[in-house]
């Protein structure tokens, strides 16, 4: 099993292959549909993001809420997809890592390619499992949000497969062609 | 006339909203288990021992099976010779959803206007309530919390009654080469067929309540189901969408007679956290 550390650099990143099992730990920002909506919009105005996007890993995430004495709730990846046209603005901008869920369009392909960075699934539907590898977690920004707002969370050993290398190879498909029986393939 | 008071549906709602967000389905479980035997994907292996793993967390810790706790549906059959007493039947539900999903640490996920502000309504209500009259004095409730990866993922078409079960066939095998991970597999696919537009919707939901051991009692639907559920995984999607043999755990598909110029079909996709629970008042 690879184990890579938070924030990331170029090292760690040409190190993983599509298809790798990894586990992260380190800090990472949780951000959905509607983070991702306030970051272009900051970014198009010219103001300062509520965090410095050099290195950083994106979890797009929303917890479930944590009982009392706990770190986080239920805490696991939604799809990946919705968050895929303002991808390559924030890849530009120095994001280096995802965590989600789900295939990605060409164009966030090509920018990861471009970009020398990392797309990491983790598996939907085990939210209860990877929140015992969340070991802190605080709310930095857009609070009115709800769970739609932005965590950063420390993790530890948090358990990801690459879906998408810096060179742009693509698990999924890769994934496909071995074992789809089909007569027609995809 | 059997009095019931509109408290003990909405405690019944409550405990309902709980027990099938921290509980996977008996079912559903034994049949993650069993698929360890089937796949041979490395990859599939983890994701399926990752989700096994998941739903004995979640059942021991009293934790939501997935961050994402859904929108709940509740199906109400109401026995005819039942009188609601104390209060107004769908408020009752609600406020059953609305103390269950605080009290039980659940995500609320509904917004109020879907289209502009999409606000959260804070308390995960309103629920997508059926109710049914049915013969008897009791009232069977149904809960079944969706979230929105595997609703997102569903498909209703209008089929021309020519097109026949190769019309239905291509119209599921569609919709889940296209949903790929989307919905997180390995999915339990719903299938409703004929009815209205409206209904068959209601039907492939219905067909996700039903047991994923329970083929459909017709013949000819019953190898439907098998056949369609061997061209799914055939596919190769796989646990997790990453390739493997198990895309899908089962096909169960509910009917109802339709109009002889339509044939209407729904596919309603369950994910590997497929949640509902039952209980009779």
């Amino acid at each position: 099993m690879i184990k890579v550390n938070t924030p990331l650099d170029d090292r760690a990143i040409l190190g993983l292959q599509a298809g790798d099992e990894v586990l992260i730990s380190g800090v990472v920002y949780t951000a959905r549909d509607k983070a991702h909506e306030r970051f272009i919009e900051t970014l198009e105005k010219g103001d300062i993001l509520p965090f410095n996007l050099e290195g950083q890993v994106l979890f797009y995430a929303g917890p479930a809420p944590a009982k009392s004495g706990a770190i986080i709730g239920s805490i696991g990846p939604t799809t990946s997809y919705r968050m895929d046209s303002f991808t390559p603005t924030l890849l530009a901008c120095g994001v280096k890592g995802m965590i989600g869920k789900g295939s990605r369009s060409e164009e966030v392909r090509k920018a990861i390619r471009k970009n020398k960075s990392v797309y990491f699934v983790a598996t939907g539907g085990t939210a209860a499992l990877l929140s015992q590898h969340v070991v802190k977690a605080k709310v930095i920004a857009y609070e009115d949000l709800g769970p739609e707002a932005v965590y950063e969370l420390e993790l530890k050993d948090f358990p990801v497969i690459v879906a998408i290398d810096y060179r742009g190879k693509d698990f999924y498909v890769e994934s496909l062609k071995v074992y789809s029986q089909e007569k027609n393939n995809f | 006339m059997r009095k019931l008071q509109a408290r003990e549906l909405t405690q019944t709602v409550k405990e309902l909203c709980i027990e099938s967000n921290y509980n996977l389905r008996e079912d559903v479980f034994f049949a993650l288990k069993n698929s360890l035997n089937t796949e041979s994907s490395k990859v599939g292996c983890t994701v399926i021992r990752q989700i096994i793993k998941n739903a004995e967390i979640a059942r021991e810790k009293k934790l939501p099976i997935c961050q994402d706790c859904g929108i709940v549906n509740v199906l109400v059959e109401i026995g005819q010779g039942v009188l609601l007493v104390g209060g107004d039947i769908e408020e009752a539900i609600n406020e059953g959803v609305k103390i269950g999903y605080e009290e039980g640490f659940l995500r609320k996920s509904v917004v109020d206007d879907p289209c502009f502000d999409r606000k959260n309504t804070g308390d995960n209500t309103p629920a997508i309530i059926t109710l049914k009259m049915v013969p008897g004095d009791s009232v069977r409730v149904t809960v079944m919390p969706k979230g929105g990866g595997s609703e997102n993922v569903g498909v209703v078409k209008m089929l021309l009654p020519g097109t026949g079960p190769e019309g239905i066939k291509s119209t599921v095998l569609e919709a889940v080469k296209n949903a790929k991970a989307n919905p997180c597999p390995p999915i339990v696919v719903g299938v409703g067929i004929g009815g209205t537009f409206d209904s068959v919707g209601f039907l492939a939901k219905k067909a996700l309540i039903r047991n994923i051991n329970a083929r459909n009692i017709n013949e000819k639907f019953k190898a439907l189901e098998l056949g369609l559920l061997e061209e799914i995984n055939n596919l190769g999607i796989g646990p997790g969408g990453l390739g493997g043999r198990v895309t899908a755990l089962a096909v169960n598909i509910e009917t109802y007679p339709c109009h002889m110029a339509c044939l209407p079909v729904a596919v309603n996709f369950g994910c590997c956290a497929l949640r509902s629970a039952e209980r009779v008042i």
